[in-house]
């Protein structure tokens, strides 16, 4: 008995040796594999990371020479190197607004038109065009806002606008000045057209995600159809629909190309909003290459922080809020 | 009889008939720009479509010619770009997916990972010109690659991520009960069965750069003459259309107009591809 087993584990010793060495291989293939998707997880925080000090490091010559008043100095004279942020950030807050106000309530509306009222055929079709709006680059927008909107903006919207307000107090100074055609109110038009269907798409999700015995319940109780997308769907939802404008929000206030082509470039706060103005994204993608000396170059990329900040700031509390809504489907 | 006269369910009906109006009104606008888009895109594009556009270089202000060199810098730096990308970008997706689902350093990944999916492409271009145009001492292809590389980046992780995670579990089980080591598992088993997925995720972060901007303004910059030399300035067609569109020759403009033609039907092709490769997964 003793020797059969014997010669048995005899026989399989060669067998043995292989079979751990194969096991050795793929035990170390295994731990490569998993240190290097940790290994690209860690590049990833670290690109953020990078970003950030790269650009507060870029931003060192100009903090020293302007400190804090930066961000409330209106000059902006690169012969003089003297630099401040207001007028692009004046200019970034006031288009991104303009195109909120444009962009939400009809982007609520279209998702409201595709949960409740579209025809199920249609849905799909209705919800990848929407999706095709939100996919074409940003320069296409650009190029079709200063040969297409920006001259229709002039002769048909703006002396009406101008007229119009022209005797309203306190609104007549929003409309002021000759119309140029391009300014502050062409480049937020254009960004309200670019976030238009990311605050439909996430709206859509969010309308789609309420439990059908809900609105049900309401219908039963004889309520119309809008008094049920009022008083059951956006309650239900409104923390997602926050998340997904803030969102948009977020792309508007990055948004460069579209809003470079248009906007004019005027390093000036005008009350108006048909005036030319600039914004932060729109001065870096303008003046950066032909920035001569470290002062000018240091205050675009403080400018590039200011914008990294705020953008950060609003996609947080958007992530935040969508985050929300996710565990509170649970 | 008597309901439909009530005054109140009469202006009940009436403000349902006013917002479900505004609903029609709205998706009418907002698809109406997109016609609008496209129709002028075409109108102008096609009119400047020739043989001559792909066979010659950018011209010098006031003379006819193509957009050879531009076409050539995009390609070769998106091909760059998504080289550099895709793995980085499919090895992180993997580990949120597959080691590290509920850890910590997933969650802040995870987050960080969103906010560079949206944040603002022109900073990115600041970034590289930062750690590689400032310190080689000139524009090049190479930046412009590396720029659009951080833009794919974001989009692969995402992508591949939640494509691994419509992976059912049993099939994970499986592989583990014959004994398959993890790594050989998601290799063999994992990417497999979320291929079409991962493909997807691809496709869309090459649309997504095949049109950017801003982040090569001042990393590739740009050059009037033919070049497949990374390490010098490099044309792209974004760039090409950005400086044409807003010169003051009609020349230019032209060629703007079919660059952007060209650029639209590319991310669109694309993204109907993809969207296309993951409706028939489904």
């Amino acid at each position: 008995m003793s020797e059969v087993a014997l010669n048995e584990t005899n026989l399989s010793t060669s067998e043995a040796v292989s079979r751990a060495a194969l096991l050795k291989r793929l035990r170390r293939t295994d731990q490569a594999f998993r240190l290097l998707t940790r290994a690209a997880v860690l590049a990833v925080l670290g690109l953020l990371s990078g970003v950030i000090l790269a650009l507060i490091i870029g931003s060192v010559p100009a903090i020293e020479a302007f400190g804090p008043g930066f961000v409330v100095t209106e000059v902006w004279n690169p012969v003089t190197e003297q630099f401040g942020a207001l007028a692009p950030i004046y200019g970034t807050l006031v288009t991104s607004f303009i195109a909120m106000v444009i962009a939400v309530p009809i982007g609520i509306m279209i998702a409201f038109f595709i949960t409740e009222l579209c025809p199920l055929w249609l849905r799909r079709p209705i919800a990848i065009a929407i999706e095709l709006l939100a996919g074409i680059p940003s320069i296409i927008y650009g190029i079709w806002g200063l040969f297409v909107l920006a001259p229709f903006l002039q002769k048909h919207v703006q002396p009406f606008l101008i007229d119009t307000f022209e005797n309203v107090p306190g609104l007549s100074s929003l409309f002021e000045g000759p119309p140029y055609g391009i300014g502050m109110l062409t480049a937020g038009f254009i960004l309200a057209i670019m976030v238009l269907p990311f605050i439909t798409a996430i709206s859509r999700d969010v309308f789609d995600a309420v439990p059908a015995v809900l609105k049900e319940a309401a219908y039963g109780l004889g309520c119309t159809t809008w008094e049920v997308f009022k008083h059951v769907v956006l309650p239900f939802t409104r923390i997602g629909v926050i998340g997904g404008v803030m969102l948009g929000l977020g792309r508007a206030l990055g948004e460069t190309m579209a809003v470079t082509f248009v906007i004019g470039n005027a390093h000036k706060v005008s009350a108006s909003i048909l005036a030319p103005g600039t914004t932060i994204s729109a001065s870096i993608a303008n003046e950066f290459t032909e920035a001569v000396g470290d002062l000018y170059t240091s205050a675009l990329i403080t400018l590039g922080l200011i914008l990294f900040v705020i953008t950060f700031i609003v996609l947080a509390i958007a992530r935040y809020m969508l985050l929300r809504l996710q565990q509170q489907g649970r | 009889m008597a309901t439909a006269s009530n005054p109140l369910y009469a202006g009940r009906r009436r403000r349902n008939t006013v917002a479900t109006g505004l609903a029609y009104a709205a998706t009418a606008f907002g698809l109406g720009w997109l016609v609008m888009i496209l129709g002028v895109l075409i109108y102008e594009g096609i009119g400047g479509l020739s043989l001559a556009v792909f066979t010659e270089n950018t011209p010098p202000p006031g003379s006819a010619g193509g957009l050879l060199n531009a076409i050539a810098g995009s390609i070769a730096m998106t091909v760059l770009a998504v080289a550099i990308g895709t793995p980085i970008g499919i090895l992180a997706g993997t580990y949120l997916a597959e080691y590290g689902r509920h850890d910590k350093l997933s969650t802040v990944v995870r987050f960080i990972n969103d906010i560079l999916l949206s944040a603002p492409s022109i900073v990115i271009g600041l970034f590289v010109y930062e750690i590689m145009v400032a310190p080689m001492g000139h524009f090049s292809g190479y930046a412009g690659a590396v720029a659009l590389a951080i833009i794919v980046i974001p989009v692969v992780v995402r992508t591949t991520e939640d494509m691994l995670r419509l992976v059912p579990d049993t099939l994970r089980e499986a592989a583990a009960s014959i004994g398959l080591p993890r790594a050989h598992m998601i290799v063999r088993i994992a990417y497999r069965a979320a291929r079409a997925g991962i493909v997807t995720g691809i496709l869309l972060a090459i649309a997504r750069i095949s049109g950017e901007t801003a982040p090569l303004l001042f990393t590739a910059l740009n050059n009037q003459f033919w070049s497949l030399d990374m390490n010098a300035p490099m044309p792209s067609l974004p760039v090409v259309i950005f400086q044409f569109a807003l010169s003051p020759y009609e020349e230019w403009q032209k060629l703007a107009w079919t660059g952007a033609l060209l650029i639209t039907v590319t991310v669109l092709g694309l993204s109907i591809i993809a969207r296309s490769l993951t409706a028939r997964k489904s």
